[in-house]
């Protein structure tokens, strides 16, 4: 019990200083504050926009994918197949980062190649579809279409380099990890 | 919001083959879903205060003094910086980029700007941790960094 409490305490920590730091910039200068909070709650709501449904169809995919089927799709002998499908999944979501790691980390629970998975979350991060008309809009075609070629060819770097430079055992951590976050 | 009503509506759908198929597993499904999303919401709580922080210390036109078109490679180097630590929504990050040429930044800076928002997250690197590890962590945003300058360069080259 006891134990639990402090784990709670520990993995609350972050939050808690945070809201001690806004509550004391709130007392200080207080229009920052309501510009803090203002910002902050456009923020969840911008969280409850995409994160709910995210890990809802995180826990089917653990529940109705099998390994085996993952593994032939995006495992290591998946070739070519695996990195359209990591590209095709990372590109599809518009949505923040932080969405991309609980994906990743069922992914790579099931079976995924680790270079996928880099490739689902660098495409998830910078190849964003579905706000390619806001980008043209906001930032001309030129901009876009330059941003676009130069993501596929980071994205591919990005994740190839990863898979070389990380260790097997930096490997093993990194699925053990992700069994770890999906008990 | 386009993409809150086709996230909300796979999911639903997802629910309703599953509920279909199996309640026992849609019900395991379901357990498993609210487990990793309670794993990561004390990080995602503090990460959200955070960016309300930065944001309402960085303005726009804050920004776009720092990056002016003559600002040059400080300006390419600020402007990743900036980009690397806040995190903005990406409906939101082009229309403040938008913003930001209008007010004078160049397009090498907002190149930079653009690929180290989205590439790199130095707020979020709590979570990611939690995923990958410190290493890939740091190797991943590490090397998105260096792609944001390789981003400015190119736009530099190409578009003024």
């Amino acid at each position: 019990m006891k134990k639990k409490r402090i784990e709670l305490v520990k993995r609350y920590r972050f939050f808690g200083i945070m809201i001690a730091v806004t509550l004391i910039i709130l007392a200080v200068k207080p229009a920052m504050g309501v510009q803090v909070y203002s910002l902050a709650i456009s923020s969840v709501l911008e969280m409850l926009g995409v994160l709910p449904p995210i890990f809802v169809l995180i826990g089917l995919l653990d529940v109705w994918v099998k390994k085996e089927t993952m593994v032939k799709y995006m495992g290591k002998d998946s070739g070519i197949v695996g990195v359209l499908l990591g590209f095709f999944m990372g590109a599809a979501a518009a949505g923040p980062l932080y969405g991309a790691f609980p994906v990743a980390g069922v992914f790579l629970n099931k079976g995924s190649r680790l270079s996928n998975v880099f490739i689902i979350v660098g495409a998830w991060a910078s190849m964003k579809i579905p706000l390619l008309l806001f980008e043209v809009a906001a930032m001309g075609w030129q901009f876009t279409l330059i941003r676009l070629v130069m993501d596929i060819m980071g994205v591919l770097v990005i994740a190839y380099s990863m898979e070389r430079i990380l260790t097997a055992e930096d490997e093993r951590q990194i699925y053990g990890l992700a069994r770890k976050m999906n008990q | 919001m386009v993409m809150t009503i086709v996230f909300y509506g796979l999911a639903a759908l997802g629910l309703i083959i599953s509920l279909v198929k199996s309640k026992e597993k849609t019900k395991m499904a379901l357990k498993k879903a609210w487990k990793a999303f309670e794993n990561i919401l004390p990080q995602f709580l503090g990460i959200i205060l955070l960016i309300g922080v930065i944001l309402s210390v960085l303005s726009p036109q804050q920004i776009s003094q720092l990056i002016g078109e003559d600002s040059g490679w400080i300006g390419v180097i600020i402007a990743t910086v900036i980009g690397s630590i806040t995190l903005i929504p990406g409906f939101l990050a082009f229309p403040l980029a938008a913003a930001l040429l209008e007010n004078g930044a160049g397009y090498m800076q907002i190149g930079a700007f653009i690929s180290s928002l989205m590439m790199v997250g130095i707020v979020t690197m709590p979570v990611e941790f939690r995923y990958f590890g410190k290493k890939a962590t740091f190797l991943r945003n590490g090397m998105g960094l260096i792609f944001s300058i390789l981003v400015a360069i190119v736009m530099g080259g190409i578009l003024s």
